[in-house]
């Protein structure tokens, strides 16, 4: 290819987009830490259980769980290193999952609303 | 304008880009071509979040009404077999990221033994959860004709105390506990029958590994199916808490 690489593809900007130009391999060092904050916000979860936190019981459940999906989503799933596409997709999927979670409840708690 | 006739030319020597044989003519990179592949990936698996979401709100706002048949239903199920359950799931998840490590750095061998240690870990959660029901069963605590309520209407004795281990219910309360054993297994079902799924791909998965299909810079099907494994793994960080662990201390 003599001149400009970019000429050959039918939407250059799409494709020397920097952001598509490297593909990043997550290493085997990387893959053990993870798997090992796992396995402790796993122990953390069994033994904050066996606390009286009162209401802060769940709450502290879902931290630690909502927690470790993020870092498997992150690491294992390899959001951190995707290009903004994929984040973008991935942060609407859960955001319209909260819609959905939110407004059925709204529905719920509104319905007999003053009855109780 | 010379640059727009090279751009709109359908002219198929272009292609020098292409390096392996799975590369899709339509794809004008492999890096494209790799990206729409995990795109649409994730657009299945946005799907599959607001199916697990629909039984999600149902177990919270069951949760909500019924707390008091919620909670002696919950501590019925096998906290260690559970959390031994989750640490096994986390191993198979951790097999399986290292699988998409050796398809990338085209490690036939390896990528064979992770992904065969995948499918081993992800057989033994399939074991456990296998005693689980099993016991289930043989309590009476499956919803439907023959459920028994007597254990929650008459908790049995903790020795060390003296006293009930829970706080005993009226009848139509403890009819209620059907509802969380119906969500327990609804819930635990549907994610099993992911992970028989999972483990049917992965014998696929498996025979192609041994062919070398993965190994000579075509990684898509490991990359998307570990997308898929992983997110199986996060469905049940959510379930083990939510359904074993909803309240250990209940008479405190």
């Amino acid at each position: 290819m003599a001149h400009d690489a970019s000429q050959h593809y039918h939407d250059p900007p799409n494709i020397t987009n920097p952001e598509h130009a490297e593909h990043h391999i997550v290493t085997p060092l990387q893959y053990g830490y993870v798997y090992i904050a796992l396995l402790i916000g796993t122990l953390l979860t069994v033994l904050a259980a066996d606390q009286n936190f009162g209401i802060f019981n769940p709450v502290i459940a879902l931290g630690i769980a909502c927690t470790k999906a993020v870092i498997v989503i992150l690491f294992f799933m390899h959001v951190k290193y995707q290009s903004n596409l994929i984040k973008l997709t991935v942060i609407c999927g859960f955001f319209t999952f909260i819609v959905l979670i939110t407004m059925t409840l709204l529905d719920y708690i509104s319905r007999a609303w003053g009855l109780w | 304008m010379p640059h727009e006739s090279a751009i709109h030319e359908p002219a198929h020597h272009e292609h020098e880009h292409v390096f392996i044989p799975q590369h899709r003519h339509h794809f004008e990179t492999e890096e494209q071509q790799r990206e729409a592949g995990s795109f649409g990936m994730w657009l299945f698996l946005l799907t599959e979040i607001m199916f697990f979401g629909g039984l999600f709100f149902a177990y919270l706002l069951y949760r909500n009404w019924y707390y008091d048949a919620f909670v002696p239903a919950s501590n019925q199920l096998n906290v260690p077999l559970g959390a031994a359950n989750t640490a096994i799931l986390i191993t198979s998840g951790f097999f399986m990221a290292l699988g998409v490590w050796a398809a990338e750095v085209r490690k036939k061998g390896l990528l064979v033994i992770f992904l065969i240690l995948t499918t081993i870990f992800g057989a033994a959660f399939l074991g456990v959860k296998y005693v689980e029901y099993k016991e289930k069963w043989e309590k009476h605590h499956i919803p439907g004709a023959s459920f028994s309520i007597s254990e929650f209407v008459n908790p049995p004795i903790d020795a060390k105390t003296g006293k009930p281990g829970q706080k005993p219910l009226n009848v139509d309360m403890a009819q209620k506990t059907q509802i969380f054993f119906f969500l327990y297994f609804g819930m635990t079902g549907m994610h099993a029958l992911h992970m028989i799924i999972g483990l049917g791909l992965l014998i696929w998965l498996i025979a192609r590994a041994q062919r070398g299909d993965f190994t000579s810079g075509y990684v898509a099907p490991i990359e998307n199916f570990g997308l898929y494994w992983h997110f199986v793994d996060i469905v049940w960080l959510f379930l083990f808490p939510l359904l074993y662990l909803i309240n250990r201390h209940p008479l405190q």
